[in-house]
């Protein structure tokens, strides 16, 4: 999967659950200070992302996913092996 | 000790098994409707209740998907009331420490604990909603609704039952007299229609079984009645102090005048046979308001439609009343909506006001045959109202709940 591929599957799941068109989901974005997700759709993405990219995200991890960019990233490494 | 506050109702704001909106609510009571059908669910082929009122407006098509997902149904239902209760009200402004909510449900987020209950059961703790618990506390619709209009005064809920709606109104009245808030936000909502919930009153032998006839199984006082048929949706008054409301020039629909309470101490579910916590109720809502009986020209009853609960409460309303209970008109607008439980004393309240605005109580439908243990007047086609003195119209709302709770609403004609 490519990095745009996960950009463009992300934004799929945050309008979805969090109703911000995915145009403005892009990488610089911050989940709570740009997009204005909370807490609780944050969980709610994590799973929809683990289900669509086939990713674990442990909670301890999770809290460090505050850019979009972060979550691409987290992605993109765990799905090469 | 200054004089105390005047309460007036400026906003209404309903969504019933009748309409949408209040204007459409209230031409399906005038006009006799039915909101009561058969049930299409697979589960009601192992219940022996199949038949419901449910909201006849869809609050997930006003609200977005994205924000009813973390919403409960009742809570959907209750912010929709809430929204047009605010505009009817010219969405006044103020500041928002001024501002206050009194919403109740009497069963809270009953089909957010259900679908939590199944995922938790079949897939597991992490994929629960994590919305769920803001979902299933009966709080929930004050939360949204305090959010809504940023009210900062206080956010209550009341729980009392099928009284619970009736009961966040006479809170929300106490709010303003006691000078918490200037303004309101007031009323009940629910969102039953669950195979539980219809198994547990079922269960209880408290639900109609007219499975054949749904618009003729809600039937209050009529002597062929066999128990409540359940429905959904919510009702939202805008209360607020008659000083901030003359100010801005608001629209005063109707008085919130008083409101009574009593406990039966009885049963918990039972209504006591010799009635007398319904009569406190009504005594202390009539003394609260200032109203003398002779004033009193319309009751919108509790009445459900179970063999024991019409005939205690229409006993009791004779008694309290005395000799001027043959000049009130009165009708359970159950009839149409079914029972809207937790809902059913705020839509009530929207109907006793609009009766008292238009001079029109809507009927009590099915009522063919009358009980004789019915020592009351009850409307069977619109009937229109009339003053009995110099003194303005009044009219009372009552609501009863499990538990032994009774609540009684008095409103006056503006």
């Amino acid at each position: 999967m490519t990095e745009q591929e996960i950009l463009e599957g992300l934004g799929e799941i945050v309008e979805d659950i969090a109703g911000v068109p995915a145009s403005e989901v892009t990488p610089d974005k911050s989940f709570v200070d740009d997009l204005d997700i909370d807490s609780l759709a944050m969980v709610e993405i994590a799973v929809a992302a683990q289900d669509k990219f086939g990713v674990e995200i442990p909670d301890d991890q999770l809290k460090d996913l505050a850019t979009v960019q972060d979550v691409v990233n987290f992605v993109s490494k765990n799905t090469e092996a | 000790m200054t004089e105390r506050e005047t309460v007036v109702v400026t906003g209404l704001g309903a969504t019933t098994p009748l309409g949408g909106d209040v204007a459409s609510t209230w031409a399906g009571m005038l006009a006799g409707h039915s909101g009561v059908v058969r049930l299409e669910y697979d589960w009601v082929s192992e219940l022996p209740v199949k038949i419901a009122a449910p909201a006849a407006a869809d609050p997930v098509q006003i609200l977005g998907r994205v924000q009813a997902r973390r919403m409960d149904r009742c809570e959907q239902l209750a912010l929709v009331a809430a929204r047009e209760a605010w505009a009817d009200a010219g969405a006044p402004s103020l500041d928002p420490e001024r501002l206050g909510v009194a919403v109740s449900s009497g069963i809270g987020g009953i089909s957010s604990t259900i679908a939590a209950y199944d995922m938790l059961n079949s897939k597991g703790w992490t994929r629960i909603s994590p919305y769920t618990v803001p979902m299933l506390m009966p709080n929930g619709s004050a939360g949204w609704i305090s959010m809504e209009f940023g009210a900062r005064a206080g956010a209550h809920s009341l729980v009392s039952a099928c009284a619970s709606g009736a009961e966040a109104i006479g809170y929300g009245i106490d709010m303003i007299r006691s000078g918490r808030a200037d303004v309101v936000l007031a009323g009940g909502t629910e969102a039953a229609i669950m195979p539980l919930n219809i198994g547990a009153f079922a269960v209880m032998r408290a639900m109609s079984t007219r499975n054949d006839e749904p618009s003729r199984a809600s039937r209050p006082f009529d002597k062929g009645r066999d128990g409540f048929v359940l429905g959904e949706g919510a009702g939202v008054l805008v209360l607020e102090s008659l000083s901030h409301a003359r100010e801005r020039g608001a629209t005063i629909h109707a008085i919130a005048a008083g409101a009574g309470y009593s406990s039966d101490a009885y049963h918990i579910s039972h209504p006591s046979p010799d009635g007398a916590g319904v009569m406190a109720a009504i005594g202390r809502a009539l003394a609260d308001a200032d109203v003398a009986t002779e004033d009193l020209v319309h009751v919108n009853a509790h009445a459900t439609s179970t063999p024991e609960g019409d005939t205690l409460e229409a006993q009791a309303l004779a008694k309290a009343l005395g000799p001027a209970v043959d000049s009130v008109i009165v009708t359970s607008t159950k009839s149409m909506t079914g029972h809207l439980l937790g809902g059913a004393g705020a839509i009530e309240s929207v109907a006793v006001i609009m009766a008292l605005k238009d001079g029109m109580v809507p009927p009590t439908i099915n009522l063919e045959d009358q009980d004789e243990d019915v020592p009351i007047q009850v409307a069977v086609k619109a009937t229109p109202l009339r003053k009995r003195g110099s003194a303005p119209m009044a009219a009372l709302n009552n609501a009863f709940g499990f538990g032994g709770h009774n609540v009684s609403l008095v409103f006056v004609a503006a």
